[in-house]
């Protein structure tokens, strides 16, 4: 079992959950993730690595309420404990060498894009950091990477927080302004990052995606998390999650992404009538 | 009935089955075993042949004349010892060996009739053995050789790592923790077994007794880690630095699924067997959403492949309710499944297309399969496996009906330990390259064996090679 030592609401829909596990701890890296599984009849999830403290044994994940199995997790306090949680998974981001790069996150993305802005910046990396949200509410981890970013960019979809757009606006704008990067990092929903491609395409800037497809085991055996890169199909599993933006048919990930969605709904149903039973 | 009387029946005493009707819609298990009078028959039919060619047969070689002498003395419990013994895993050997071409293919009474039913009797020792713990036990300590003192302390100051928890790896494990030698495996998953766990459905190796038969090795000293990802969480080096143990076995198996590498391999719908098999085995997506992992059940499954893996996806998408037909490129003979397992699955309903070969999934507007296309295949010459080699016959092309798509075309061997362990010298396939008797690898105190080093075969034969690694690595700690 493993212990919840933390477990805090950032906002209404994600939720920070600082878990023990002193051996993935020691050897996380920025990109890796876990695999994690409530209870007995839990489905295995991957969830990225935030942050860890290989002195206080501790791994940060960060994770939103959309599933039966985010949603039972968010229930969780803490002194509860996690049946499985294995780690470190797949490979480290690709980040040697960026000297000036730019780190986007979307919504939750931005939990698992911390990371590596925070790798980036104390290697002594000028990076920039770009952030996207619905609305002002949903912002996440701003202080913190306000502190590991030489700029930080919050974009809201609705404007509430005095800057409207999307992250590739800000994007654009900062490239077209000259900023020269070497390495464009992006973490968050499919369509996000393919609009982050597709905008530094036409720069031939290096650009990493970190794919978050449906996965059973997270150790190479099951081929669920499939990704088709250039004309091959890869695992997201152990031969990413990272991979070169540019490669990443989207269009493709995004249809296997749907592939359970009946069943996820399910399921969901399923734990919400559990809740509500559980409250009652 | 004397029990020295030999039993003259050229058959096999039957075994109970479940009805093939009512299985194909339980994850029951098929087979219900003999009972102690039907095991006591099937035993006098054995003429304890002096030169054994039973055992001759045995990758592992069990006493078999020696257990089946015991049964016929009635007498289970010194059958039982006889068996675990030399066997760690008798429960899942006497379930899942490939007999018919191992000790009962080797059998004298298999020349005019039926061979003794060796792999039902080895069940129903194993079988035997949990309900009469105590007879069980005293039976293993009156057969058990005692370890002198001295090599009882060595062995308690040595400790060993053993990597994956399948059955090579608990083959290894148990024979060093008989020894006395501190031994701790170590399981990527959440539950240990390997193959046995997330791959072997429920209906032909019941879980609950995957989970006795490694409580049994755990009872024996043998120390499990779970969730933990041996070439991630630690490499092999960092194993014997870091933590400290005195030498590593590897015994990581061919986990790693092979593709058609055909058009719309990658639509939604199409799995490979271990995807099927782990949502199913591992995760019990069967009993979804009580547990929480789904599964896509089609109406209409092909599975392709024929092997024991494409008969085990095959007769699971039934038992979900899918029509499931096997498409194989070769004849019915050439199939590498077990016949028992063929026509299991016949019974149960699964169709087969013998001779055909994918060459295109054809998807719907929602990216979802709803065909495939097949060619009509002849023989041609034998190919290097000495089967004929499938050749496509011009102009055959036809369209099966199909939403659910399962590959079932082999794996070959997970490369994260090799790519993570410097000086570990593998061959072109991806393999480990170990010696044949002792295991040893290119690097100094570590080993390997099962599918990580022969790639992907048979239970008994990973067990046979982690028995003959415990061997060798007793031997490198100097016991």
């Amino acid at each position: 079992m493993y212990l919840i030592r933390e477990s805090v609401a950032l906002n209404s829909e994600v939720t920070k959950m600082v878990v023990e596990a002193p051996e993935i701890a020691r050897k996380v890296l920025p990109g890796q993730f876990v695999m994690m599984r409530i209870d007995e009849q839990g489905e295995r999830i991957p969830l990225t690595v935030n942050d860890a403290d290989p002195q206080a044994g501790s791994v940060t994940i960060i994770f939103q309420a959309v599933g039966a199995t985010t949603i039972r997790l968010a229930s969780l306090h803490a002194g509860d404990a996690l049946l499985d949680f294995a780690g470190p998974l797949g490979r480290p981001t690709d980040l040697k060498g960026a000297k000036r790069a730019c780190v986007i996150g979307g919504g939750l993305g931005t939990a698992i894009a911390y990371p590596q802005a925070k790798w980036l910046f104390e290697q002594g990396s000028e990076v920039d950091v770009i952030t996207g949200f619905r609305t002002k509410d949903l912002i996440l981890l701003s202080d913190e990477l306000a502190q590991v970013s030489t700029r930080l960019i919050v974009m809201t979809d609705d404007g509430s927080n005095g800057n409207k757009g999307l992250v590739t606006e800000a994007l654009s704008r900062r490239i077209e302004e000259g900023a020269d990067y070497d390495l464009v990092l992006a973490v968050g929903p499919l369509i996000m990052m393919k609009f982050v491609a597709a905008t530094t395409r036409p720069y031939g800037i290096k650009t990493l995606v970190s794919m978050n497809p449906l996965m059973i085991d997270g150790t190479g055996m099951c081929g669920g998390c499939r990704v088709k890169v250039g004309d091959s199909y890869r695992h997201a599993c152990v031969d990413g999650p990272d991979f070169d933006g540019h490669q990443i048919d989207f269009d493709d990930a995004m249809r296997r992404a749907a592939l359970y969605r009946p069943q996820e709904q399910q399921a969901k149903d399923h734990e919400c009538r559990l809740q509500q039973e559980a409250n009652r | 009935m004397m029990s020295t009387d030999v039993n003259r029946s050229k058959v096999k005493t039957p075994v109970a089955e479940q009805d093939p009707t009512a299985r194909a819609k339980n994850f029951d298990e098929v087979c219900l075993g003999y009972t102690l009078e039907e095991a006591h028959e099937e035993a006098l039919r054995c003429l304890h042949c002096p030169d054994e060619p039973c055992t001759k047969g045995c990758p592992v070689s069990v006493p078999i004349s020696a257990f089946i002498q015991a049964l016929a003395e009635e007498d289970p419990a010194r059958a039982y010892a006889t068996v675990k013994s030399v066997n760690s895993l008798p429960a899942i050997c006497g379930r899942v060996c490939p007999q018919e071409n191992q000790c009962e293919g080797a059998c004298t009474r298999g020349r005019k009739g039926e061979p003794v039913a060796v792999g039902r009797l080895e069940r129903f020792v194993a079988d035997w053995a949990p309900g009469h713990q105590q007879e069980a036990h005293a039976a293993i300590e009156a057969l058990g050789h005692k370890v002198s003192p001295e090599v009882a302390a060595l062995a308690a100051s040595k400790s060993v790592a053993v990597v994956g928890s399948g059955p090579a790896s608990l083959a290894c494990a148990s024979e060093l923790a008989k020894c006395g030698v501190q031994v701790t495996v170590f399981e990527a998953l959440h539950r240990a077994g390997g193959v046995l766990t997330y791959g072997i459905p429920e209906f032909r190796l019941p879980k609950d007794l995957v989970a006795r038969e490694i409580a049994a090795i755990e009872a024996t000293g043998a120390h499990f880690e779970l969730n933990s990802f041996i070439g991630k969480l630690y490499s092999i080096e960092e194993l014997m630095d870091e933590r400290g143990f005195d030498a590593v076995f590897i015994g990581t198996g061919a986990g790693l699924p092979s593709y058609l590498g055909i058009e719309g391999e990658g639509l939604n719908g199409v799995s490979v067997a271990n995807e099927l098999l782990a949502r199913v085995n591992l995760m019990k997506a069967y009993l979804f959403p009580h547990y929480e992992t789904p599964v896509h059940v089609g109406k209409h499954c092909v599975v392709v492949g024929g092997g024991n893996v494409a008969m085990d996806a095959a007769r699971t998408a039934r038992r979900l309710g899918a029509e499931v037909t096997v498409v194989y490129r070769r004849s019915r003979e050439e199939m590498p499944a077990r016949v028992e397992e063929v026509d299991h699955a016949e019974e149960e309903g699964v169709s087969f297309h013998m001779l055909a070969n994918p060459v295109r999934a054809l998807g719907d507007d929602a990216g979802w399969i709803c065909g495939l296309e097949c060619l009509e295949m002849k023989l041609g010459e034998p190919d290097a496996s000495g089967r004929r080699r499938p050749e496509p016959i011009e102009g055959s092309a036809f369209t099966m009906e199909c939403d659910m798509l399962v590959v079932a075309v082999g794996s070959s061997s997970n490369p994260l330990i090799a790519e993570t362990t410097e000086g570990l010298d593998t061959s072109g396939r991806g393999l480990i390259v170990a010696d044949d008797e002792t295991g040893a690898t290119s690097i100094p105190g570590v080993f390997a064996g099962g599918d990580a080093v022969s790639g992907a075969a048979t239970v008994i034969l990973a067990m046979g090679a982690g028995k003959r690694a415990a061997k060798g690595i007793a031997g490198y700690l100097g016991l």
